[in-house]
Protein backbone atom coordinates (compact mmCIF):
# COMPACT_ATOMS: atom_id res chain seq x y z
CA UNK A 1 0.00 0.00 0.00
CA UNK A 2 2.51 2.59 0.77
CA UNK A 3 4.55 1.35 -2.38
CA UNK A 4 1.37 2.86 -4.38
CA UNK A 5 1.39 5.97 -2.42
CA UNK A 6 5.01 6.17 -3.23
CA UNK A 7 4.14 5.99 -7.11
CA UNK A 8 1.90 7.85 -6.74
CA UNK A 9 3.20 11.20 -5.21
CA UNK A 10 6.24 10.65 -7.44
CA UNK A 11 4.26 10.99 -10.90
CA UNK A 12 1.79 13.44 -9.16
CA UNK A 13 4.79 15.65 -8.94
CA UNK A 14 5.99 14.75 -12.02
CA UNK A 15 2.30 16.61 -13.62
CA UNK A 16 3.19 19.51 -10.93
CA UNK A 17 6.49 20.29 -12.47
CA UNK A 18 5.02 19.79 -16.34
CA UNK A 19 1.71 22.10 -15.26
CA UNK A 20 4.36 24.56 -13.67
CA UNK A 21 6.72 24.63 -16.48
CA UNK A 22 3.93 25.26 -19.09
CA UNK A 23 2.38 27.84 -16.83
CA UNK A 24 5.24 29.85 -16.18
CA UNK A 25 5.04 30.74 -20.35
CA UNK A 26 8.54 30.09 -21.34
CA UNK A 27 7.66 28.08 -23.83
CA UNK A 28 5.48 28.38 -26.64
CA UNK A 29 2.24 26.15 -25.51
CA UNK A 30 2.50 24.91 -29.46
CA UNK A 31 6.06 22.82 -28.30
CA UNK A 32 4.96 22.39 -24.84
CA UNK A 33 1.29 21.94 -24.46
CA UNK A 34 -0.08 21.58 -20.88
CA UNK A 35 -0.97 18.39 -19.24
CA UNK A 36 -4.63 19.36 -19.79
CA UNK A 37 -4.45 19.67 -23.38
CA UNK A 38 -2.81 16.07 -23.76
CA UNK A 39 -5.41 14.41 -21.34
CA UNK A 40 -8.06 16.52 -23.72
CA UNK A 41 -6.74 15.20 -26.91
CA UNK A 42 -6.30 11.24 -25.40
CA UNK A 43 -10.49 12.03 -24.32
CA UNK A 44 -11.56 13.07 -27.20
CA UNK A 45 -8.97 10.57 -29.63
CA UNK A 46 -10.43 7.80 -27.33
CA UNK A 47 -13.98 8.80 -27.41
CA UNK A 48 -13.84 8.80 -31.48
CA UNK A 49 -12.17 5.53 -31.71
CA UNK A 50 -9.47 6.26 -33.15
CA UNK A 51 -7.25 5.73 -30.83
CA UNK A 52 -8.20 2.27 -29.60
CA UNK A 53 -8.43 1.61 -33.36
CA UNK A 54 -4.39 2.32 -33.90
CA UNK A 55 -3.58 0.43 -30.69
CA UNK A 56 -5.33 -2.30 -31.62
CA UNK A 57 -3.85 -2.30 -35.15
CA UNK A 58 -0.26 -1.87 -33.65
CA UNK A 59 -0.69 -4.53 -30.44
CA UNK A 60 -1.66 -7.21 -33.46
CA UNK A 61 0.89 -6.59 -35.04
CA UNK A 62 3.05 -7.05 -32.23
CA UNK A 63 1.89 -9.88 -31.40
CA UNK A 64 1.01 -12.23 -34.29
CA UNK A 65 5.36 -10.70 -35.68
CA UNK A 66 6.81 -11.20 -31.80
CA UNK A 67 4.73 -15.23 -31.63
CA UNK A 68 6.14 -15.86 -34.94
CA UNK A 69 9.64 -14.81 -33.97
CA UNK A 70 9.84 -17.37 -30.81
CA UNK A 71 7.97 -20.20 -32.74
CA UNK A 72 11.29 -20.07 -35.19
CA UNK A 73 13.60 -18.04 -32.33
CA UNK A 74 13.04 -21.41 -29.98
CA UNK A 75 13.83 -24.14 -31.49
CA UNK A 76 16.45 -22.51 -33.77
CA UNK A 77 17.94 -21.70 -30.39
CA UNK A 78 17.93 -25.00 -29.07
CA UNK A 79 18.81 -26.49 -32.58
CA UNK A 80 22.17 -23.99 -32.18
CA UNK A 81 23.19 -25.45 -28.77
CA UNK A 82 23.59 -28.97 -30.28
CA UNK A 83 26.68 -28.43 -32.12
CA UNK A 84 29.44 -26.07 -32.39
CA UNK A 85 29.55 -26.17 -36.12
CA UNK A 86 25.75 -23.96 -35.76
CA UNK A 87 27.28 -21.80 -32.95
CA UNK A 88 29.83 -20.67 -35.74
CA UNK A 89 27.49 -20.41 -38.22
CA UNK A 90 23.84 -19.52 -37.29
CA UNK A 91 24.87 -18.48 -34.11
CA UNK A 92 27.24 -15.77 -35.87
CA UNK A 93 24.49 -14.53 -37.78
CA UNK A 94 21.98 -14.46 -35.73
CA UNK A 95 24.68 -12.52 -33.36
CA UNK A 96 25.71 -10.37 -36.55
CA UNK A 97 21.80 -9.71 -37.31
CA UNK A 98 20.92 -9.16 -33.49
CA UNK A 99 23.01 -6.20 -33.51
CA UNK A 100 21.98 -4.61 -36.30
CA UNK A 101 19.28 -2.06 -35.35
CA UNK A 102 16.03 -3.41 -36.26
CA UNK A 103 14.88 -0.46 -37.68
CA UNK A 104 17.44 -1.28 -40.59
CA UNK A 105 15.22 -3.82 -41.92
CA UNK A 106 12.76 -1.47 -43.31
CA UNK A 107 13.95 -0.24 -46.40
CA UNK A 108 14.88 -3.79 -46.87
CA UNK A 109 11.25 -5.14 -46.42
CA UNK A 110 9.58 -1.94 -48.14
CA UNK A 111 11.69 -3.30 -51.26
CA UNK A 112 11.02 -6.94 -50.94
CA UNK A 113 7.51 -7.08 -49.95
CA UNK A 114 6.18 -3.32 -50.14
CA UNK A 115 3.76 -1.25 -48.55
CA UNK A 116 2.28 -4.16 -47.42
CA UNK A 117 1.27 -5.64 -43.66
CA UNK A 118 3.67 -8.42 -44.35
CA UNK A 119 6.66 -5.83 -44.25
CA UNK A 120 5.68 -4.68 -40.94
CA UNK A 121 5.26 -8.24 -39.52
CA UNK A 122 8.64 -9.20 -41.54
CA UNK A 123 10.19 -6.25 -39.66
CA UNK A 124 9.12 -7.33 -36.40
CA UNK A 125 10.21 -10.75 -36.34
CA UNK A 126 13.66 -9.85 -37.40
CA UNK A 127 13.41 -8.19 -34.61
CA UNK A 128 12.13 -10.73 -32.05
CA UNK A 129 13.72 -13.84 -33.55
CA UNK A 130 17.90 -13.31 -33.30
CA UNK A 131 17.25 -12.15 -29.35
CA UNK A 132 15.26 -15.26 -29.06
CA UNK A 133 17.98 -17.86 -30.86
CA UNK A 134 20.98 -16.54 -28.54
CA UNK A 135 18.89 -16.08 -25.28
CA UNK A 136 18.31 -19.69 -25.96
CA UNK A 137 21.25 -21.01 -27.18
CA UNK A 138 23.04 -19.65 -24.16
CA UNK A 139 20.74 -21.15 -21.88
CA UNK A 140 20.44 -24.90 -23.09
CA UNK A 141 24.33 -24.15 -23.15
CA UNK A 142 24.57 -23.31 -19.47
CA UNK A 143 22.78 -25.63 -18.16
CA UNK A 144 24.46 -28.01 -15.43
CA UNK A 145 25.29 -30.98 -17.69
CA UNK A 146 24.38 -32.88 -14.83
CA UNK A 147 20.58 -32.17 -15.14
CA UNK A 148 21.29 -34.00 -18.55
CA UNK A 149 23.39 -36.98 -17.32
CA UNK A 150 20.53 -37.73 -14.13
CA UNK A 151 17.21 -37.68 -16.56
CA UNK A 152 19.35 -40.02 -19.15
CA UNK A 153 19.97 -42.47 -16.04
CA UNK A 154 16.24 -41.82 -15.43
CA UNK A 155 15.17 -42.98 -18.42
CA UNK A 156 14.58 -40.04 -20.24
CA UNK A 157 15.60 -39.65 -23.78
CA UNK A 158 16.13 -37.31 -27.10
CA UNK A 159 12.50 -35.01 -27.46
CA UNK A 160 11.56 -35.95 -24.06
CA UNK A 161 14.75 -34.39 -22.30
CA UNK A 162 14.75 -31.40 -24.36
CA UNK A 163 11.33 -30.62 -23.56
CA UNK A 164 11.11 -31.90 -20.09
CA UNK A 165 15.15 -30.61 -19.33
CA UNK A 166 16.84 -28.71 -20.96
CA UNK A 167 14.18 -26.50 -21.62
CA UNK A 168 13.19 -25.86 -18.15
CA UNK A 169 16.59 -25.92 -17.28
CA UNK A 170 17.22 -23.13 -19.69
CA UNK A 171 14.21 -21.24 -18.99
CA UNK A 172 15.50 -18.19 -17.14
CA UNK A 173 17.62 -17.39 -19.82
CA UNK A 174 14.63 -17.82 -22.44
CA UNK A 175 12.59 -15.77 -20.97
CA UNK A 176 15.30 -12.62 -20.56
CA UNK A 177 15.77 -13.58 -24.05
CA UNK A 178 12.24 -13.28 -24.54
CA UNK A 179 12.07 -10.09 -23.04
CA UNK A 180 14.54 -8.50 -24.76
CA UNK A 181 12.87 -9.97 -28.61
CA UNK A 182 10.20 -7.77 -27.26
CA UNK A 183 11.51 -4.59 -26.72
CA UNK A 184 13.47 -4.77 -29.58
CA UNK A 185 10.03 -5.97 -31.95
CA UNK A 186 8.01 -3.03 -29.84
CA UNK A 187 11.00 -0.61 -31.02
CA UNK A 188 11.48 -1.84 -34.94
CA UNK A 189 7.64 -1.79 -35.30
CA UNK A 190 7.28 2.17 -33.58
CA UNK A 191 10.00 2.75 -36.56
CA UNK A 192 8.41 0.74 -39.34
CA UNK A 193 5.28 2.63 -38.77
CA UNK A 194 6.47 5.75 -38.32
CA UNK A 195 8.73 5.31 -41.64
CA UNK A 196 5.80 3.77 -43.49
CA UNK A 197 2.36 4.46 -44.15
CA UNK A 198 0.15 0.94 -45.03
CA UNK A 199 -3.21 1.90 -46.01
CA UNK A 200 -4.25 -1.50 -44.69
CA UNK A 201 -4.22 0.11 -41.37
CA UNK A 202 -2.89 3.09 -38.79
CA UNK A 203 -0.77 2.01 -36.00
CA UNK A 204 0.18 4.23 -33.48
CA UNK A 205 3.70 4.87 -35.07
CA UNK A 206 1.78 6.62 -37.87
CA UNK A 207 -0.74 8.32 -35.36
CA UNK A 208 2.23 9.62 -33.94
CA UNK A 209 4.06 11.20 -37.49
CA UNK A 210 1.06 12.64 -38.61
CA UNK A 211 0.96 14.67 -35.07
CA UNK A 212 4.44 15.92 -36.27
CA UNK A 213 2.91 16.96 -39.43
CA UNK A 214 0.16 18.77 -38.29
CA UNK A 215 2.24 20.61 -35.36
CA UNK A 216 -0.02 19.00 -32.83
CA UNK A 217 2.33 18.17 -29.99
CA UNK A 218 -0.66 17.47 -27.77
CA UNK A 219 -1.25 14.38 -30.21
CA UNK A 220 2.64 13.81 -29.90
CA UNK A 221 2.85 13.32 -26.57
CA UNK A 222 -0.86 11.75 -25.90
CA UNK A 223 0.64 8.86 -28.14
CA UNK A 224 3.77 8.95 -26.54
CA UNK A 225 2.22 8.02 -23.74
CA UNK A 226 -0.10 5.37 -24.79
CA UNK A 227 3.11 3.67 -26.29
CA UNK A 228 4.81 3.63 -23.10
CA UNK A 229 1.88 2.27 -20.97
CA UNK A 230 1.55 0.07 -23.30
CA UNK A 231 5.29 -0.93 -22.93
CA UNK A 232 4.85 -1.03 -18.95
CA UNK A 233 1.61 -3.19 -19.29
CA UNK A 234 2.92 -5.88 -21.35
CA UNK A 235 6.11 -6.19 -18.88
CA UNK A 236 3.47 -6.32 -16.30
CA UNK A 237 1.04 -8.89 -17.76
CA UNK A 238 3.88 -10.78 -20.07
CA UNK A 239 6.80 -11.29 -17.86
CA UNK A 240 5.97 -10.75 -14.22
CA UNK A 241 4.26 -13.40 -14.13
CA UNK A 242 6.98 -15.95 -15.13
CA UNK A 243 9.42 -13.89 -13.80
CA UNK A 244 7.77 -14.53 -10.17
CA UNK A 245 7.79 -18.04 -11.48
CA UNK A 246 11.49 -18.15 -11.64
CA UNK A 247 12.03 -16.55 -8.64
CA UNK A 248 10.25 -18.66 -6.36
CA UNK A 249 11.28 -22.08 -8.16
CA UNK A 250 14.84 -21.01 -8.57
CA UNK A 251 14.97 -19.11 -5.27
CA UNK A 252 16.93 -16.64 -7.16
CA UNK A 253 15.61 -12.10 -6.05
CA UNK A 254 14.79 -12.99 -2.96
CA UNK A 255 15.37 -9.96 -0.85
CA UNK B 1 33.37 -81.22 -11.61
CA UNK B 2 30.52 -81.61 -9.18
CA UNK B 3 32.24 -80.29 -6.34
CA UNK B 4 33.28 -77.25 -8.34
CA UNK B 5 28.83 -77.07 -9.29
CA UNK B 6 28.43 -76.97 -5.98
CA UNK B 7 30.18 -73.84 -4.73
CA UNK B 8 28.89 -72.02 -7.76
CA UNK B 9 25.72 -72.57 -6.46
CA UNK B 10 26.13 -71.42 -3.15
CA UNK B 11 27.67 -68.24 -3.83
CA UNK B 12 24.96 -65.43 -4.50
CA UNK B 13 24.88 -64.98 -8.48
CA UNK B 14 26.30 -61.72 -9.70
CA UNK B 15 24.50 -58.67 -10.17
CA UNK B 16 26.86 -56.66 -11.83
CA UNK B 17 30.22 -57.98 -13.13
CA UNK B 18 33.11 -55.45 -14.63
CA UNK B 19 35.26 -57.79 -16.94
CA UNK B 20 38.79 -56.13 -17.87
CA UNK B 21 37.41 -52.25 -17.95
CA UNK B 22 39.93 -50.29 -19.31
CA UNK B 23 39.98 -46.69 -20.06
CA UNK B 24 42.36 -43.77 -21.03
CA UNK B 25 41.74 -39.80 -21.03
CA UNK B 26 43.07 -38.04 -23.77
CA UNK B 27 44.17 -34.88 -23.23
CA UNK B 28 45.95 -32.41 -25.22
CA UNK B 29 49.30 -33.13 -24.28
CA UNK B 30 49.30 -37.03 -23.16
CA UNK B 31 47.12 -39.86 -22.60
CA UNK B 32 46.50 -40.67 -19.65
CA UNK B 33 45.46 -44.27 -18.44
CA UNK B 34 42.58 -43.68 -16.30
CA UNK B 35 41.29 -46.97 -15.22
CA UNK B 36 43.24 -50.19 -16.01
CA UNK B 37 42.21 -53.43 -16.03
CA UNK B 38 39.34 -53.41 -13.49
CA UNK B 39 37.34 -56.75 -12.89
CA UNK B 40 34.76 -56.91 -10.21
CA UNK B 41 31.96 -58.99 -9.29
CA UNK B 42 28.83 -57.92 -7.39
CA UNK B 43 26.45 -59.72 -5.66
CA UNK B 44 22.64 -59.56 -5.85
CA UNK B 45 21.72 -57.52 -2.45
CA UNK B 46 25.49 -56.71 -1.80
CA UNK B 47 26.65 -53.14 -0.58
CA UNK B 48 29.88 -52.68 -2.11
CA UNK B 49 32.35 -49.57 -1.82
CA UNK B 50 34.77 -48.40 -4.05
CA UNK B 51 37.43 -46.01 -2.12
CA UNK B 52 40.42 -44.58 -3.06
CA UNK B 53 42.03 -40.97 -3.74
CA UNK B 54 41.02 -38.22 -6.06
CA UNK B 55 42.43 -39.49 -9.71
CA UNK B 56 42.04 -43.25 -9.04
CA UNK B 57 39.22 -43.02 -11.32
CA UNK B 58 36.32 -44.33 -9.01
CA UNK B 59 33.84 -41.98 -10.91
CA UNK B 60 34.93 -43.13 -13.94
CA UNK B 61 34.29 -46.53 -13.32
CA UNK B 62 30.57 -45.78 -11.51
CA UNK B 63 30.07 -43.80 -14.68
CA UNK B 64 30.76 -46.92 -16.80
CA UNK B 65 28.41 -49.08 -14.50
CA UNK B 66 25.61 -46.62 -15.24
CA UNK B 67 26.09 -46.28 -18.77
CA UNK B 68 26.66 -43.35 -19.08
CA UNK B 69 30.46 -43.03 -20.41
CA UNK B 70 31.96 -46.17 -22.50
CA UNK B 71 34.51 -47.83 -21.57
CA UNK B 72 37.26 -48.29 -24.05
CA UNK B 73 38.06 -52.23 -23.61
CA UNK B 74 36.49 -54.83 -21.38
CA UNK B 75 32.85 -54.76 -20.41
CA UNK B 76 30.01 -54.06 -17.79
CA UNK B 77 27.54 -57.20 -17.30
CA UNK B 78 24.29 -56.20 -15.28
CA UNK B 79 22.26 -59.39 -14.78
CA UNK B 80 24.39 -61.42 -17.63
CA UNK B 81 23.42 -58.23 -20.04
CA UNK B 82 26.19 -55.98 -21.34
CA UNK B 83 25.57 -52.36 -20.31
CA UNK B 84 26.20 -49.99 -23.45
CA UNK B 85 23.48 -47.35 -22.29
CA UNK B 86 21.96 -45.78 -18.84
CA UNK B 87 18.77 -47.47 -17.84
CA UNK B 88 16.38 -47.14 -15.16
CA UNK B 89 17.40 -50.64 -13.21
CA UNK B 90 20.84 -49.02 -12.80
CA UNK B 91 20.05 -45.55 -11.03
CA UNK B 92 22.43 -42.61 -9.95
CA UNK B 93 23.04 -40.68 -7.18
CA UNK B 94 25.54 -38.11 -7.65
CA UNK B 95 27.93 -35.86 -5.50
CA UNK B 96 25.81 -33.01 -6.23
CA UNK B 97 21.92 -33.36 -5.64
CA UNK B 98 21.34 -32.96 -9.25
CA UNK B 99 17.79 -32.00 -8.36
CA UNK B 100 15.70 -30.18 -10.80
CA UNK B 101 15.05 -26.74 -9.76
CA UNK B 102 11.89 -26.16 -11.81
CA UNK B 103 9.91 -29.00 -9.94
CA UNK B 104 9.44 -29.38 -6.29
CA UNK B 105 10.06 -32.09 -4.24
CA UNK B 106 7.47 -34.24 -5.42
CA UNK B 107 7.90 -33.50 -9.10
CA UNK B 108 11.47 -34.64 -8.89
CA UNK B 109 10.47 -37.94 -7.27
CA UNK B 110 7.73 -37.95 -9.99
CA UNK B 111 10.45 -37.41 -12.71
CA UNK B 112 11.45 -40.98 -12.84
CA UNK B 113 8.16 -42.56 -12.32
CA UNK B 114 6.62 -40.97 -15.57
CA UNK B 115 9.37 -42.41 -17.46
CA UNK B 116 8.28 -45.91 -16.00
CA UNK B 117 5.76 -47.54 -18.00
CA UNK B 118 3.16 -49.77 -16.65
CA UNK B 119 2.02 -47.54 -14.13
CA UNK B 120 -1.07 -45.69 -13.45
CA UNK B 121 -1.22 -41.97 -12.39
CA UNK B 122 -2.42 -42.90 -8.94
CA UNK B 123 0.38 -45.41 -8.49
CA UNK B 124 2.86 -43.24 -9.45
CA UNK B 125 1.74 -40.83 -6.72
CA UNK B 126 1.89 -43.62 -3.99
CA UNK B 127 4.98 -44.16 -4.99
CA UNK B 128 6.43 -40.86 -4.74
CA UNK B 129 4.76 -40.20 -1.55
CA UNK B 130 5.75 -43.53 0.08
CA UNK B 131 9.60 -42.58 -0.65
CA UNK B 132 8.91 -39.23 0.15
CA UNK B 133 7.68 -40.67 3.93
CA UNK B 134 10.59 -43.44 3.70
CA UNK B 135 13.57 -40.41 3.99
CA UNK B 136 11.67 -38.60 6.02
CA UNK B 137 10.65 -35.65 4.14
CA UNK B 138 6.52 -35.80 3.90
CA UNK B 139 6.26 -31.98 4.98
CA UNK B 140 8.11 -31.11 2.40
CA UNK B 141 6.59 -32.74 -0.44
CA UNK B 142 5.66 -29.47 -2.20
CA UNK B 143 8.92 -27.30 -1.30
CA UNK B 144 11.24 -26.20 -4.22
CA UNK B 145 14.74 -27.05 -4.12
CA UNK B 146 16.29 -23.92 -2.92
CA UNK B 147 14.17 -23.81 0.08
CA UNK B 148 15.77 -27.68 0.98
CA UNK B 149 19.10 -27.69 3.13
CA UNK B 150 21.86 -29.88 1.57
CA UNK B 151 21.00 -33.07 3.57
CA UNK B 152 17.25 -32.56 2.58
CA UNK B 153 18.12 -32.36 -0.91
CA UNK B 154 20.47 -35.23 -0.90
CA UNK B 155 17.68 -37.28 0.79
CA UNK B 156 15.37 -36.30 -2.18
CA UNK B 157 17.82 -37.28 -4.35
CA UNK B 158 17.68 -40.62 -3.15
CA UNK B 159 14.14 -41.14 -2.90
CA UNK B 160 13.93 -39.98 -6.36
CA UNK B 161 16.75 -42.65 -7.05
CA UNK B 162 14.97 -45.45 -5.23
CA UNK B 163 11.19 -44.39 -6.04
CA UNK B 164 11.39 -46.49 -9.98
CA UNK B 165 12.63 -49.53 -8.11
CA UNK B 166 15.98 -49.75 -9.93
CA UNK B 167 17.99 -53.10 -8.90
CA UNK B 168 20.86 -51.12 -8.47
CA UNK B 169 21.49 -48.19 -7.14
CA UNK B 170 25.01 -46.18 -8.00
CA UNK B 171 26.48 -43.49 -5.69
CA UNK B 172 28.75 -40.89 -6.08
CA UNK B 173 29.95 -39.34 -3.07
CA UNK B 174 26.73 -38.65 -2.31
CA UNK B 175 27.38 -37.09 1.44
CA UNK B 176 30.53 -35.42 0.72
CA UNK B 177 29.21 -32.02 0.88
CA UNK B 178 27.42 -32.41 3.90
CA UNK B 179 28.19 -31.91 7.59
CA UNK B 180 29.31 -34.39 9.93
CA UNK B 181 25.80 -34.93 11.65
CA UNK B 182 24.08 -34.84 8.41
CA UNK B 183 25.87 -37.64 7.06
CA UNK B 184 26.08 -39.98 10.32
CA UNK B 185 22.21 -39.51 9.89
CA UNK B 186 21.84 -40.27 6.54
CA UNK B 187 24.66 -43.61 6.81
CA UNK B 188 21.78 -44.88 8.88
CA UNK B 189 18.72 -43.73 6.95
CA UNK B 190 20.80 -45.51 4.48
CA UNK B 191 21.23 -49.07 5.45
CA UNK B 192 18.18 -48.89 7.04
CA UNK B 193 16.41 -48.53 3.39
CA UNK B 194 19.05 -51.07 1.82
CA UNK B 195 17.90 -53.48 4.37
CA UNK B 196 14.46 -53.34 3.69
CA UNK B 197 14.39 -52.90 0.36
CA UNK B 198 17.23 -54.97 -0.49
CA UNK B 199 19.21 -53.14 -3.55
CA UNK B 200 22.58 -53.86 -5.20
CA UNK B 201 24.78 -50.85 -3.75
CA UNK B 202 27.55 -49.56 -5.51
CA UNK B 203 29.17 -46.86 -3.37
CA UNK B 204 32.15 -44.35 -4.14
CA UNK B 205 33.63 -42.30 -2.08
CA UNK B 206 36.93 -40.54 -0.57
CA UNK B 207 36.49 -41.58 3.10
CA UNK B 208 37.79 -44.69 4.26
CA UNK B 209 35.39 -44.80 7.37
CA UNK B 210 32.32 -44.18 5.61
CA UNK B 211 33.11 -47.27 3.16
CA UNK B 212 33.83 -49.57 6.16
CA UNK B 213 30.40 -48.08 7.65
CA UNK B 214 28.76 -48.99 4.91
CA UNK B 215 30.16 -51.42 2.83
CA UNK B 216 30.00 -55.41 2.82
CA UNK B 217 32.96 -55.66 0.60
CA UNK B 218 34.92 -52.37 0.33
CA UNK B 219 37.95 -52.12 -3.10
CA UNK B 220 40.79 -49.99 -2.97
CA UNK B 221 41.87 -48.10 -5.33
CA UNK B 222 44.91 -45.82 -6.47
CA UNK B 223 45.66 -43.98 -9.23
CA UNK B 224 47.67 -43.48 -12.28
CA UNK B 225 46.71 -45.62 -13.75
CA UNK B 226 43.42 -46.41 -11.69
CA UNK B 227 43.61 -50.00 -10.46
CA UNK B 228 41.48 -51.71 -7.81
CA UNK B 229 44.39 -52.82 -5.72
CA UNK B 230 42.46 -55.06 -2.71
CA UNK B 231 39.94 -56.21 -1.29
CA UNK B 232 38.34 -56.02 2.52
CA UNK B 233 35.26 -57.87 3.64
CA UNK B 234 33.83 -55.82 6.53
CA UNK B 235 31.96 -58.29 8.97
CA UNK B 236 30.78 -55.96 11.45
CA UNK B 237 26.96 -56.40 11.59
CA UNK B 238 24.17 -54.11 10.94
CA UNK B 239 23.58 -51.05 11.49
CA UNK B 240 26.78 -49.85 12.24
CA UNK B 241 27.93 -47.03 13.94
CA UNK B 242 30.67 -44.98 12.12
CA UNK B 243 32.05 -44.23 15.91
CA UNK B 244 32.37 -47.88 16.62
CA UNK B 245 35.71 -48.92 18.00
CA UNK B 246 35.65 -51.90 15.43
CA UNK B 247 34.86 -50.12 12.17
CA UNK B 248 37.99 -47.87 13.09
CA UNK B 249 40.16 -50.54 13.73
CA UNK B 250 39.01 -52.01 9.55
CA UNK B 251 39.50 -48.48 8.57
CA UNK B 252 42.97 -48.35 9.57
CA UNK B 253 43.88 -50.97 8.32
CA UNK B 254 42.19 -49.85 4.84
CA UNK B 255 44.06 -46.48 5.06
CA UNK B 256 47.53 -48.17 6.07
CA UNK B 257 47.08 -50.38 2.81
CA UNK B 258 45.94 -47.44 0.77
CA UNK B 259 49.50 -45.29 1.93
CA UNK B 260 51.25 -48.39 0.69
CA UNK B 261 50.01 -48.26 -2.25
CA UNK B 262 50.42 -44.09 -3.18
CA UNK B 263 54.04 -44.64 -1.63
CA UNK B 264 55.19 -47.60 -4.68
CA UNK B 265 53.08 -45.98 -7.20
CA UNK B 266 54.83 -42.68 -6.57
CA UNK B 267 57.87 -44.68 -6.28
CA UNK B 268 57.41 -46.44 -9.76
CA UNK B 269 56.67 -43.22 -11.23
CA UNK B 270 59.90 -41.79 -10.36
Amino acid sequence: MRRVLVATVFFAVLLAIWQAATASGRWSPVLLPPPRAVAQYLWDAARDGSLLEATLVTVKRLLVGYVIGIVIGLPLGLIVSTSDYFEDTIGALALGLQTLPSVCWVPLALLWFGQTEFAMLFVVVMGTVWSVVLATNAGARNIPPIYAKAARTMGSRGPDTWIHVILPAALPYVVSGMKQGWAFAWRSLMAAEIFVTILTGFGLGQILQYGRELNAMDQVIGVMIVIVAIGLAADKLLFSPWERLLHRRWGTGLK
Amino acid sequence: MSTKHLELQAEAPAKLVVERVSKWFRTPRAQVKALDDINLSIAEGEFVCLVGPSGCGKTTLLDIMAGLTKADEGRVLCDGDAVETPGRHRLVMFQEPALFPWLDAFGNVMFGLKRKPDLSDAERRDIADYHLRLVGLEKFKNAYVHELSGGMKQRVALARALAPDPQVLLMDEPFAALDAMTREQLYGDIQDIWHKRKKTIVFVTHDVREAACLGDRVFLMSPSPGRVREEFTVPLARSRDINSPELAAIAQRITLALRNHLVLSREAAE
